[in-house]
C-alpha cells in the first residue's frame, strides 16, 4: 500500500526541556519513517513524548524551554531542525498540516471560521480574498459541513465539537500538504462522532494520497486505521511494526502489556480491568538502561545495564529489548486479548 | 445589539432617579450650613432670610423635586437657548451655586476644558504607552524589559500621585527649572509661543496622572495578553504557518483586547471626575478642583449637581464597555 517515496524521514532526534528541576530529556533518539500515502499509527501512555516528537518536527514547541539537541528531520529530503524559522514558516500548514486534539480550544474564538481557513491559503498559496473563500467553501465541502458557503461567516462558537474538528481539518488540508499530523484528533469527541472522523480521514487519504501521522492512545482507532505503528515509551520507540503484526505478533513486553489492558468484549467479563502497574519514569537523564524495565514482567539482569537498541525481529518488525517475546512465549499474565 | 442598548438606556432611568435621590438625602442628612462661613455679624435674622432666599426654606421633597425639574428640564432647555438662540427656557429657574449664585452648568463649562485638556489627555496617553507595553511584557515575559516594567508599574500604581507630582515639581521645578509648577488657566493659546507653554506646563501634571494610568491598564493588557498567549488556538495559527507578527497582533491581540478595552471604557468617567489631588497639586482648577471647594462652602446645588453628573457618566460608560465587549467578542450576544 506504501511503496511512494519517502516523505518524512526522522533520525536520532532527541529534545530536552529545561526545568528548574533539571533537564527533562522527553523525546530520546527517536527514528522513523513515513511514505507517501502511508498512515502511521503512533501509540504510548500519556507523556511518553509522542505529542512532543511531532510538535518538535515542525518547531511548535516554545524554545525556551524546549530544545532540539541533536538530530535530523528530513522532510522531503530537506531537514527541518537547520532549515530556520523563516523557511519552517513556509513549509508548516503548506507542505504539512496539523489537527489538534482539543477542537473546543484549538479555534480562535473571535475570528470566523472562514477567516481561519483562509489565512493559510492566503499566505501559503497567495490567493486573493475572493479565490480563497472559494476554497475554503470547498474545503468545508470537503470535509462534510453542510450548506459551507454560508458557514464561513459563523464563528467557531456556533459550531459543535466534531463540527470544529471538521474546521480544523479543513484548515490542516487547505494547501494540500503532502503530510498530515493528527494529534489525538478523536480523543475529546464522542465515539459515533469519532467513527465519523475517522471514516473522513480515510477517505480524504485515499482521494488526496497524503501521509498522515495518527497519535492517539486508542489501540481501537489504530487497530481501524493505520498501516504501521510505532508504540513510544518515555521518550523511545520501542516498538514499530505493519498494524496486523503487531496486533497480532506484539514482540515487546510494553506492546504486549498495552494490548493486555484494552479489555476484550469476547469471554466471560473481567471484573477489574488489566493496567501496566508502576508509573512511567521521570526522565532527568538520557536513559542509559531499559526505560521499561522496572514495570517490565520479564526484565532480567542485562535490563538495567545497557539500553537496548531497536534491531529487526521480522522484516518491517523492529523492537527495542534485549528479549524477543515471539520466542520466549512469556508468563500466562500477559496473554494478549487480541484488540 | 441595538435592543440591548436601547434596553440598557431606558433601564438607566430609574437607576439614576435612584441615585440623585440618595445623593439628595445623603447631602441633606449631612452637617453643615450654607451660611455658616459668613460673618458672625450677620444677625440671625438675617441669616434666616439669606437661608430662605437660597431656597432653603420649603421642605425637602419640594426642594428635591424642584432640583430634578431645573436639571432635567430647565438646564437642557437652557443649553438648547443657548446652541439655537430660541427661548424656551426664559423666566425658569436654572440651578445657582450657593458660593457664587451664577449657575452651576456655567462654572461647569469654564472648568471643564481645563479637566479635559490635562487629565484626558494624561489618560489617552497613559492608555497609548500602558497598551504596547503590556505587549511586550507579556511577549518577552521575565526578560529585563518585563522585570523594569513591572518595577515601574508597581511604583507607579502605588506611590500616590501627590507624591509623585510634589516629587516632580522639586526635581523639575525647583531644581531643573524646566517646567513652571502652577498650571496657568488663563493661557490663551494663539500662538506657536503661546502653545508650546501651554505644552511645558502640562508636561508635569500630565506625567502624573499618566504614569499612574499607564501603571494600572499595562498591567490588565500583559495578564490579559499571557492568559491569550498559551491558548491552544495561538498554536493552531503557529501550525498553519502564520509569521509571529500576525500570531501576535491579530490572533492573540484581538483577545486580549476584550478585557482591556472594558477596564479603559469604565475609568472614562475618573476623567470627568477630575484627577481631585493632582489637580490640587498643580493648581489646575478643574472640575476635581471645583467638587472640593464646593464640599468645603457646603455648596449643595454644586455638591448635587456635579456628583449626579458623574453618576451618569458611571452607568453610560458602564453600558458603553458592555457594549463594546460585546462587539469584541462575537460569543456574546445580548438579544
Amino acid at each position: 500500500m506504501a511503496d511512494g517515496p519517502t516523505v518524512l524521514d526522522v533520525r536520532d532526534l532527541k529534545v530536552v526541556f529545561a526545568t528548574r528541576a533539571g533537564e527533562i530529556h522527553a523525546v530520546n533518539r527517536v527514528s522513523f519513517d513515513l511514505k507517501a500515502g502511508e498512515l502511521l499509527g503512533v501509540v504510548g501512555e500519556s507523556g511518553s513524548g509522542k505529542s512532543v516528537t511531532m510538535m518538535a518536527l515542525l518547531g511548535l514547541l516554545p524554545s525556551p524551554p524546549a530544545e532540539i539537541r541533536s538530530g535530523q528531520v528530513l522532510f522531503e529530503g530537506e531537514d527541518l531542525v537547520t532549515c530556520g524559522a523563516r523557511r519552517l514558516k513556509a513549509i508548516r500548514g503548506h507542505r504539512i498540516g496539523f489537527v489538534f486534539q482539543d477542537p473546543m480550544t484549538s479555534l480562535n474564538p473571535v475570528f470566523t471560521v472562514g477567516f481561519q481557513i483562509m489565512e493559510p491559503l492566503r499566505r501559503h498559496l497567495g490567493l486573493d480574498k475572493a479565490r480563497a473563500r472559494r476554497r475554503a467553501a470547498e474545503l468545508l465541502d470537503l470535509v462534510g459541513i453542510p450548506d459551507a458557503s454560508r458557514r464561513l461567516g459563523d464563528y467557531p462558537h456556533q459550531f459543535s465539537g466534531g463540527m470544529r474538528q471538521r474546521v480544523m481539518i479543513a484548515i490542516a488540508l487547505a494547501c494540500e500538504p503532502r503530510l498530515l499530523i493528527a494529534d489525538e484528533p478523536t480523543t475529546a469527541l464522542d465515539v459515533t462522532i469519532q467513527a465519523q472522523i475517522l471514516e473522513l480521514v480515510r477517505d480524504l487519504r485515499r482521494s488526496l494520497g497524503m501521509a498522515i501521522v495518527w497519535i492517539t492512545h486508542d489501540l481501537g482507532v489504530i487497530a481501524g486505521i493505520a498501516d504501521r505503528v510505532m508504540v513510544m515509551y518515555a521518550g523511545q520507540v520501542v516498538e514499530m511494526a505493519p498494524v496486523r503484526d503487531l496486533f497480532a505478533d506484539p514482540r515487546h513486553p510494553y506492546t504486549r502489556a498495552l494490548l493486555a489492558t484494552v479489555p476484550s468484549v469476547r469471554g466471560p467479563r473481567a471484573d477489574k480491568l488489566q493496567a501496566i502497574d508502576g508509573q512511567p519514569p521521570l526522565l532527568l537523564a538520557h536513559p542509559a538502561a531499559c526505560s521499561f524495565a522496572p514495570r517490565c514482567a520479564h526484565a532480567a539482569g542485562s535490563c538495567a545495564v545497557a539500553n537496548p537498541p531497536r534491531r529487526p525481529v521480522m522484516p518491517a518488525h523492529e523492537v527495542a529489548c534485549v528479549f524477543d517475546m515471539a520466542r520466549a512465549r512469556p508468563a500466562p499474565v500477559l496473554d494478549v486479548a487480541h484488540g | 445589539m441595538l435592543t440591548f442598548t436601547l434596553r440598557r438606556l431606558l433601564l438607566s432611568i430609574p437607576t439614576l432617579l435612584a441615585i440623585s435621590l440618595v445623593i439628595f438625602l445623603i447631602l441633606e442628612l449631612a452637617p453643615g450650613d450654607p451660611v455658616a462661613s459668613m460673618p458672625l455679624t450677620i444677625p440671625p435674622e438675617v441669616r434666616e432670610k439669606i437661608r430662605e432666599s437660597l431656597g432653603l426654606g420649603a421642605p425637602f421633597h419640594v426642594r428635591y423635586l424642584l432640583w430634578l425639574k431645573a436639571f432635567f428640564v430647565t438646564e437642557p432647555l437652557h443649553a438648547l437657548d443657548a446652541l439655537l438662540g430660541t427661548d424656551f427656557a426664559a423666566g425658569s429657574q436654572r440651578i445657582l451655586s450657593f458660593q457664587s449664585r451664577s449657575p452651576v452648568f456655567d462654572i461647569i463649562a469654564e472648568r471643564l476644558p481645563q479637566t479635559l485638556t490635562v487629565v484626558g489627555m494624561a489618560y489617552l496617553i497613559g492608555v497609548l504607552i500602558a497598551v504596547p507595553i503590556g505587549i511586550i511584557s507579556a511577549y518577552r515575559q521575565y526578560s529585563w524589559f518585563d522585570q523594569i516594567g513591572t518595577l515601574i508599574a508597581m511604583l507607579g500604581y502605588s506611590v500616590p500621585t501627590f507624591f509623585t507630582g510634589v516629587l516632580l515639581i522639586v526635581v523639575f521645578s525647583v531644581h531643573l527649572g524646566w517646567f513652571p509648577s502652577i498650571y496657568d488657566t488663563t493661557l490663551v493659546v494663539d500662538s506657536w509661543d503661546s502653545f508650546l507653554l501651554q505644552v511645558r506646563q502640562m508636561t508635569l501634571p500630565v506625567a502624573v496622572l499618566a504614569l499612574y494610568n499607564a501603571a494600572q491598564i499595562s498591567r490588565f493588557m500583559r495578564a490579559s495578553m499571557l492568559d491569550n498567549l498559551h491558548q491552544d488556538y495561538v498554536r493552531t495559527a503557529r501550525a498553519k504557518g502564520m509569521g509571529e507578527r500576525v500570531v501576535v497582533f491579530v490572533h492573540v491581540l484581538r483577545n486580549s483586547m476584550i478585557p482591556v478595552v472594558t477596564v479603559v471604557a469604565l475609568g472614562v468617567p475618573g476623567v470627568f471626575g477630575g484627577a481631585i489631588i493632582t489637580e490640587q497639586v498643580f493648581k489646575v482648577n478643574g472640575l476635581g478642583q471645583l467638587l472640593i471647594t464646593a464640599i468645603y462652602g457646603n455648596d449643595v446645588p454644586m455638591v448635587q449637581t456635579l456628583t449626579f453628573i458623574f453618576a451618569i457618566l458611571i452607568v453610560l460608560f458602564n453600558l458603553v464597555a458592555d457594549v463594546l465587549y460585546g462587539l469584541l467578542d462575537p460569543r456574546i450576544r445580548y438579544d
